[in-house]
């Protein structure tokens, strides 16, 4: 690849995901407040669009307060070393059809390689502000990420299983022609893609510090976790961080279970790649939204437990749905689409139904309500 | 020498950061210093197309084992150093003495033998699915013994950091015990 | 790039000893399972260097026993670490020259 189209790649990538930054903080504050059955911020620009400005302007003048007895250089280069490997992140994802900045043969490793990385930063953050909070904020985050990796990680070996590769372009390639004539054979519209995508999401929010596991830095919470200490630009930089972070798995799980850049029905693979792809990654920002608004939050330990007691034993079950789905594929009697389909939910909802009995301490009792008289 | 100066640059930053590894005095510096250089490392790695084993270096090392080092400096108070300790064993001299014979013993064969001062001629790949056939077909036995001893460290690393509760006979659930040491960690 | 194979084993000879001078010098018991860790990092460096060289890289011996190698030594470090833990929680210290008695 000539240096020029690194460059422009590298200038694109930048552009369009910081404009994204800025247009989903807005998106998602006036969509939380429209759910919430008020308006969202409105005073700036017409309908709040120009709200991303006045925050801008207010994160780079407010006062850069570090504390006294904080490790210096490390509360210096804690937003730097969260936000550098993000950026890293897009470079394998395929935006459209050959538009991807690399190709590596172990794309998707290299993606999971690199999110990893990045929760050192979040250690150095709460460690370095010599604050109670922060600290306990930050052990909190770290444990809740290396927690959710396993699932994260474990929720995409079957995509990787039935593509064949772990480079993203082929897991695409492999989702490109249709069924019936018109439908695509996107991963979610099989029984192991549907549960590995419900189960990749999940483990995505949690990845990403949103609600309903944002409990490292949830405001009613911890003050602001391992953020307490942070004001201004530096602050500005973990948000960024965050949200970029947040793109780039959505962009993952759109590449992995909904047919990366491939539109939806062949009638309509005449619009631009690039335009399904943030079609989609729009909608699933979307869904990330819709969910933050609705659930609450879960506490640490019931954070832990769900990861540990329940994705990974799915996640691992969707791995025998997977392999069950694949080696039924030869069966060509009547109805062996139904069957299958029924085989696989079978394998994959029991041990959902068994799992989640256990977790919540068998079913709930009857609620006895008492009122006063 | 300048097409040398992306394994120059990795290779510097590697060794100065083991180096602070270790001999910084604050443990948390000394953990962050060698999370840099498992970074460089990989790094290196990837300068020696070896893509799939750098990428697994930075997922267990620097996204894994850093974590681990990190966490287990918290919970053992080593980040509250007294300030008049030294942090190194009396035996300074000797110490450093025997890694030089070490680092010798090791450089010198180096330095002697001709063969491996040549620059390199063919340009090998490893490429995923590569590995993945070998890793199924002659390496099998040692990838299900891999998993069975990543089983037992797991299952043993748990056992052995988890609180013993006194007043209980039976044995405990599997710990939630990470959880509880975070919430008294502080 | 034209480094000879000899660079990338001197590197891993450095990287070796510096690892070794800090388990055998520092006091701290973490602190020499971080030195334990920079060996086997510098071995695993040898065994892709001399991969990357050597004849029949075909048969990717040398990136096997450094997949291997990586895996054996994160379950090491993690058991070393779980047992530093339970040492403290006895001995309510960690500096290796105080834990010198077999007591129960």
């Amino acid at each position: 690849m000539s240096p020029l189209v690194a460059v422009l790649y590298i200038v694109g990538i930048m552009a369009v995901f910081g404009s994204a930054f800025a247009l989903t903080t807005i998106a998602e504050r006036k969509t939380l407040g429209r759910m919430q059955n008020r308006f969202g911020p409105n005073r700036v620009g017409p309908f709040g669009i120009l709200q991303p400005m006045a925050d801008a302007v207010k994160m780079l003048t407010k006062e850069d307060i570090v504390p006294s007895s904080a490790d210096k250089l490390l509360h210096f280069i804690a937003p730097l070393v969260l936000t550098t490997p993000v950026w890293l992140n897009f470079a394998v994802l395929p935006f459209g059809d050959h538009v991807v900045a690399a190709r590596f043969d172990a794309g998707l490793l290299f993606f999971f390689a690199i999110s990893a990385a990045s929760e050192l930063a979040v250690f150095m953050a709460g460690w370095s502000s010599q604050n109670k909070y922060s600290l306990l904020g930050a052990m909190r985050a770290i444990a809740q990420m290396i927690s959710y990796e396993v699932p994260l990680v474990l929720s995409t070996v079957t995509v990787v299983m039935m593509a064949g590769s772990l480079s993203l372009t082929d897991i695409v390639d492999a989702q490109s022609s249709y069924a019936f004539g018109w439908l695509a054979r996107w991963n979610l519209f099989t029984p192991w893609g549907l549960a590995g995508f419900g189960l990749f999401l999940i483990a995505a929010t949690a990845e990403s510090n949103r609600s309903p596991f944002d409990l490292p830095e949830g405001e009613s919470e911890i003050i602001a976790g391992y953020l307490t200490e942070y004001s201004g630009f530096k602050y500005a930089l973990f948000f960024l961080g965050e949200y970029l972070g947040l793109f780039a798995v959505t962009g993952l799980g759109v590449t992995l279970f909904l047919g990366g850049w491939h539109a939806p029905v062949k009638a309509l693979a005449w619009a631009p790649s690039i335009f399904w792809f943030a079609a989609k990654f729009a909608a699933l920002i979307f869904v990330f939204i819709w969910a933050r608004a609705t659930l609450p939050r879960l506490r640490l330990d019931q954070l832990l437990a769900f990861a540990w007691r329940f994705l990974v034993p799915l996640t691992l079950i969707n791995i025998a749905a997977a392999a069950a789905w694949h080696y039924s594929a030869w069966w060509g009697f009547q109805g062996a689409m139904a069957t299958r389909w029924v085989l696989c939910a079978a394998i994959i909802g029991f041990p959902y139904v068994w799992l989640g009995r256990s977790l919540r301490g068998g079913s709930p009792a009857l609620r006895k309500y008492t009122y006063a008289e | 020498m300048l097409s040398n100066l992306p394994f120059l640059s990795c290779a510097v930053l590697t060794l100065l950061a083991a180096i602070a590894a270790m001999t910084l005095r604050n443990l948390v510096h000394c953990a962050l210093c060698a999370a840099a250089s498992f970074a460089g490392l990989a790094a290196i790695y990837l300068q020696l197309n070896a893509e799939f084993v750098g990428f697994a270096q930075i997922l267990v090392y620097v996204g894994a084992v850093a974590i681990l080092i990190v966490f287990t400096i918290l919970l053992t108070h080593g980040s509250d150093v007294k300030a008049g300790e030294p942090v190194r064993s009396s035996s300074l001299w000797t110490g450093l003495g025997v890694a030089a014979v070490v680092l010798s013993a090791l450089v010198a064969p180096i330095t002697r033998s001709a063969s491996l001062w040549l620059l390199p001629s063919a340009n090998p790949q490893a490429p995923v699915a590569a590995i993945g056939r070998v890793l199924m077909t002659q390496y099998v036995l040692p990838l299900e013994t891999i998993g069975l001893l990543l089983t037992a460290a797991l299952l043993g690393g748990v056992v052995i950091a988890m609180r013993e509760k006194p007043a209980r006979k039976t044995p405990t659930k599997p710990s939630r015990a990470p959880s509880r040491e975070l919430s008294h960690a502080a | 790039m034209n480094i000879p194979l000899a660079h990338y084993l001197i590197l891993s000879a450095l990287l070796f000893s510096v690892g070794f001078a800090g388990a055998i010098l520092r006091r701290n018991a973490v602190v020499v399972l971080i030195g334990m860790e920079l060996m086997l990092n510098a071995a695993n460096l040898n065994f892709i260097a001399f991969w990357r060289f050597g004849p029949h890289p075909e048969a990717l011996t040398g990136v096997m026993f450094v997949i291997f190698s990586i895996a054996i030594a994160a379950a090491e470090a993690a058991v070393g670490l779980a047992l530093v833990i339970a040492i403290y929680r006895h001995r309510h210290t960690v500096q290796v020259e105080q834990i010198d008695a077999l007591r129960g």
